[in-house]
């Protein structure tokens, strides 16, 4: 019964979310702000978890492929579809949401919990809307590009490694990046990135608003948002990976 | 002027306000006192539609609003000014854009038009050279001054405070109550106040109402507060050593 009520207050919750805004030109600043704290901030973490994980791919996939029958530009290939496939896509999501769910919730609960959500609501605006449409926006519009970028610095990161500790000699690699490459890796991860950019903000925005008490609630809500954005990250790539790729 | 008939809230089971009727004078200070968990936060959040109530009617002037859908609401909550317990002024915001944020919202003037309103609000309240600070720069008399000038940026017809001068000190809480009166009396305003503060009762209370146990105890005016019957009224007025050592002199 309790997850009724909660689904049904998320739903109610976006149908404030998708109402006709009050001035757009307030929120279309509000959305450009959202597209600093949530996007262009993420580049920093984004680049260096994907220019490792390149790397580390790299180096776990010549050593299990170590087989004189095997070419050596098999590495690059491997590197290059986990990447686009899984964990520029996902990998990179399950992170966001950490970062960004949990910042979302704690704003938006901090801001409950000290009556700004009241504060708007008295002065007539429609604080779900206000406060959770521009960083939907701004999240749907920016995942991907940070998905783009993880790729591509994920690849780099996978080259600096052949280079520097010459577990792959980098022709083979460059080869293997370039070989029998699937254009439609690259919009299915971005497909996905677009349905996790909106779970994640409106899961932790959910947790936010209905937020209660004082600052452990908020904390508490942090985590819950997290968590269930997390989870539902990995419910939608279950199920668009079926329905993409099948 | 607002008028409440009738109405009762409750939470699941749980009665917070039963049956209660309270006119609230255009012009005046009206004061809802009573102690903490009486239940008059509740029924200040109830008149301007934080909580929905269960029975009962709330009146606007001529206009039944708690009739109205949340859309049809929207133009009577721009005639409103809250002042809330903490100020709950904008973090991420500096004292210039959250006094402007209702201008900016809800009105179609320029700039320079905003930055004026904005800047004749703050005098007003007299803060002065602090546009460009952020509310945790700010002290607890200062926030709750800035509060008052975002209340009053659209010049509204209704202002209601909660505990205005909840944890300050009591030179500045005096300060505060009368600001909110001098405003209330300058704008022909109805202003609702919510307090404990008998500080607050006796500086500015035109109208007084007290509640109990979420029923309306009582209700009148400061002078006629001090010779009353009503037990639980003398009971919360007189509940200090000092003030029945005064009362009794």
């Amino acid at each position: 019964m309790k997850f009724l009520e909660q689904l049904g207050k998320y739903f109610i919750l976006l149908t404030k979310v998708f109402a006709k805004p009050e001035k757009l030109k307030i929120y279309y600043r509000q959305t450009l702000r959202e597209i600093e704290n949530l996007g262009i901030n993420s580049f920093g973490i984004v680049v260096i978890v994907s220019v490792f994980v390149g790397a580390v791919i790299t180096i776990q996939t010549n050593y299990n492929i170590e087989n004189p029958l095997l070419p050596r530009y098999l590495v690059g290939v491997t590197v290059r579809d986990s990447l686009l496939l899984e964990f520029s896509s996902t990998m990179i999501a399950l992170i966001l949401a950490g970062k960004i769910g949990s910042s979302i919730s704690s704003e938006i609960g901090t801001m409950r919990v000290s009556e700004q959500i009241d504060a708007l609501e008295i002065m007539g605006v429609n604080s779900a809307s206000y406060l959770v449409l521009p960083k939907i926006i701004a999240a749907v519009f920016f995942f991907p590009i940070l998905s783009l970028l993880s790729m591509f610095v994920g690849i780099f990161g996978g080259y600096l490694i052949c280079i520097i500790s010459d577990v792959v000699p980098t022709a083979d690699y460059i080869y293997g990046i370039q070989y029998v490459f699937y254009p439609h890796y690259v919009s299915y991860a971005l497909t996905k990135m677009v349905f996790y950019a909106f779970i994640i903000v409106t899961v932790s925005a959910f947790h936010g608003y209905y937020a209660s008490g004082g600052a452990l609630e908020v904390g508490k809500s942090s985590t819950k948002a997290v968590v269930y954005s997390s989870i539902l990250v990995l419910l939608a790539n279950l199920v668009l990976t079926k329905l993409i790729l099948s | 002027m607002i008028e409440v008939k009738n109405i009762s809230k409750r939470f699941d089971d749980t009665p917070v306000l039963s049956d209660v009727s309270v006119k609230f004078e255009q012009g005046k200070t009206n004061l809802i006192i009573g102690q903490s968990g009486s239940g008059k936060t509740v029924l200040l959040k109830s008149i301007v539609g934080l909580h929905d109530i269960n029975e009962g009617e709330i009146w606007y002037d001529d206009i039944l609003f708690n009739s109205l859908s949340f859309h049809e609401k929207k133009d009577i909550r721009k005639e409103i000014g809250m002042l809330f317990q903490g100020a709950a002024l904008f973090d991420s915001s500096t004292v210039e854009q959250n006094v402007m944020f209702p201008l900016e919202m809800f009105s179609d003037q320029t700039y320079e038009e905003k930055l004026d309103r904005v800047n004749f609000c703050l005098s007003r309240v007299n803060i002065v050279n602090a546009n460009q600070l952020f509310p945790a720069e700010l002290s607890g008399g200062m926030k709750k001054r800035v509060g008052i000038a975002r209340a009053i940026a659209l010049n509204p017809k209704y202002l209601f405070c909660d505990e205005p001068n909840s944890g300050l000190d009591p030179k500045t809480g005096i300060l505060i109550d009368n600001l909110i009166k001098e405003i209330t009396e300058e704008y022909n305003i109805t202003t609702i106040v919510n307090t404990h503060d008998m500080n607050s009762v006796m500086e500015i209370g035109d109208k007084v109402v007290f509640i109990f146990n979420g029923i309306k105890y009582w209700e009148g005016t400061k002078e006629e507060i001090l010779n009353t019957n009503c037990k639980e009224l003398n009971d919360f007025v007189f509940a200090t050593s000092l003030a029945q050592k005064l009362k009794n002199s």
